[in-house]
């Protein structure tokens, strides 16, 4: 459960996790600099819990994983968007950043909203606004590598042989 | 119903005779790449999986382009990271300094890339490659380590878009005019999660260096790939450079296939392109943007970096300098290239007109490196995104044009149309 933040269309990469930052691998150090070609010092603003709602193409541009693996170690409990670029998509669910596409959820959440997901029943609750909105399951073979939380731990867990 | 190219190279790594738009498969890898930004961390990753060895190891290829030659005491600590696992997994095609060309230049150099393979890459930019009739796609670092890890991965069938352009394109237009106008027409998002399959009079009439440009950018307008149906130019490209012995398959879209869209678009008459602040999608007409002054020029990186854009640079700047405000800064995109254009005579042309020449690096087009936007500042890069912040402070703004564009407008000062200054 946590506070929404409202961004809109085509959120790139860049404004994620600037290029300038891209020589860490540290989760933590990438936290400190989450959203922070959006707006500087972004980070002082997000507590655990708090949800990112986007419109079209959340994470668009380059393929770093930096970017997903920020706002998770920011503390942000999930993404919702319009739509994702595909990159962003794959590298949120391998990493175990919950994503999730609800058109509904992006029209009536506003800034500052309180919101928690369900994905156990597929459900966004606004709980400021007292309103619900629901969304599609995942595919099975994304649906796995989501309960195993993430792509290591669904390879490790399978035992996956060449 | 038929299959389009990007189909059948999947059912072909998937072991399927027939697959279809929307379809989950598990395929086979021909080729990992990554490089020192995506490396480090699908290092990490791969090491927390437990597989002793990698899944080929003359299909791995590792290449330092990013912050190199090394930017920062961080950076070098990232790049000794990928040398060491390079040595200790007896990594074959592994490119450091001195070898290092910009990644998407360099493996179909090097013949990496076979027409018809599949391959991964940890960088965005990877879709270049299907310039050669293959089907590559960038992927995280997650995804990487997974892929050399078991040399397969899943992939969502995309559905194609056909893009078919007929006339002949004009003297100072390139196929970057083509793919700026490509996605300010269909937009950022327009072509998300599919496949950009570009055909026509004008493409077939394309050298290997402008299709490269081309579907290097697809990834701007949001697709999984772009592809070229491999031609003539095509197997002639191959054979030069086909140093690993690799196999070719030279698929072609079935007459039936199905897409879900198609754009065609007459393209005689098109003038050069400029992507505007801060958009790939944000694209006009050269001579509508009026004056706006630039305080660098970059030409350079995996879209425009190639031996055929800093032929056609050194054809504006011969015997000219550029204006004194302008740094411009010339980066060949591999080490061969590099060669060729001291050999021609085109870096002796560069220098004489005032530029610096540097060694092949990614390093100004993501704000990395050697060439650095302050506040306030303008760029024309010959790059492929224009970000807020892109290549340096979030006040600072790139136009992104061909190389032709670029080069008259370091002469100038200002974003000016090539015939200006021929």
């Amino acid at each position: 459960m946590g506070k929404a933040f409202i961004f809109g269309d085509n959120v790139d990469t860049d404004s994620i996790v600037p290029g300038r930052y891209l020589s860490v691998s540290d989760p933590q150090e990438l936290a400190k600099v989450c959203m922070e070609g959006y707006q500087l010092g972004f980070i002082s603003k997000i507590t655990a819990g708090d949800i990112f709602i986007a419109g079209k193409n959340f994470g668009c541009g380059s393929s770093r994983e930096h970017a997903p693996v920020s706002i998770k170690a920011a503390g942000v409990a999930c993404v919702i968007a319009q739509s994702f670029a595909r990159i962003f998509f794959r590298n949120a669910i391998n990493i175990g950043l919950p994503v999730v596409e609800s058109d509904a959820a992006i029209k009536d959440i506003e800034q500052g909203n309180v919101v928690v997901v369900d994905f156990e029943q597929g459900r966004i609750v606004n709980l400021t606004k007292l309103q619900s909105y629901s969304f599609a399951p995942y595919p099975p073979e994304i649906k796995a590598i989501i309960d195993c939380g993430g792509l290591v731990a669904y390879v490790q867990t399978h035992q996956i042989k060449i | 119903m038929g299959m389009t190219i990007t189909e059948k190279i999947l059912a072909f790594h998937a072991g399927k005779r027939y697959v279809e738009a929307g379809e989950l498969v598990t395929a086979k890898l021909d080729g990992v790449m990554f490089n020192d930004i995506s490396g480090p961390l699908a290092i990490i990753e791969y090491e927390k999986m437990n597989y002793q060895n990698v899944f080929d190891k003359e299909r791995i290829y590792i290449v330092l382009d990013h912050f190199t030659p090394n930017a920062n005491i961080k950076a070098a600590a990232q790049c000794r990271l990928l040398r060491r696992f390079a040595r200790d997994k007896q990594i074959k095609h592994f490119y450091d300094v001195g070898l290092m060309g910009i990644e998407h230049a360099l493996l179909p150099e090097q013949g990496l890339i076979a027409p018809g393979e599949l391959v991964i890459g940890g960088d965005s930019h990877t879709c270049t490659y299907g310039a050669l009739g293959a089907f590559s796609t960038g992927v995280g670092s997650t995804d990487l380590a997974a892929g050399m890890a078991l040399g397969k991965l899943w992939f969502k069938i995309p559905a194609s878009i056909k893009f078919s352009y007929q006339g002949k394109l004009s003297p100072f237009v390139t196929g970057k005019d083509l793919i700026l106008y490509t996605i300010g027409k269909i937009g950022v998002d327009g072509a998300l999660y599919k496949t950009m399959e570009f055909t026509g009079e004008a493409i077939q009439q394309l050298t290997m260096d402008s299709r490269f440009t081309m579907c290097n950018m697809a990834i701007e307008a949001g697709a999984k790939n772009g592809i070229v149906p491999p031609d003539q130019e095509t197997e002639r490209y191959f054979a030069q450079h086909n140093y690993c012995n690799r196999q070719a398959l030279f698929y072609q879209s079935d007459a039936d296939a199905k897409y879900s869209e198609i754009f065609e678009w007459e393209v005689s008459s098109l003038e050069p392109q400029i992507a505007m602040p801060h958009s790939p999608g944000n694209v006009k007409d050269v001579g509508e943007v009026g004056t706006i002054s630039i305080d660098q020029a970059i030409i350079g990186s995996c879209t425009n970096g190639r031996l055929e854009d800093l032929r056609a640079a050194a054809k504006l700047l011969q015997g000219k300098k550029v204006h004194p405000y302008v740094r411009t800064i010339i980066i060949p995109a591999t080490q061969s290239i590099y060669r060729q254009a001291i050999k021609e005579g085109l870096v002796d042309i560069f220098v004489e007109a005032g530029c610096a020449v540097s060694t092949p690096t990614c390093g100004p087009c993501f704000g990395g490196h050697m060439g650095v936007l302050a506040e306030g500042e303008r760029a024309v890069s010959t790059t492929n995104r224009n970000f807020i912040g892109r290549m340096g402070h979030p006040a600072s703004e790139v136009y992104l044009a061909s190389p032709l564009v670029a080069a008259a407008s370091a002469i100038t000062g200002k974003i000016t149309h090539p015939q200006e200054v021929r």
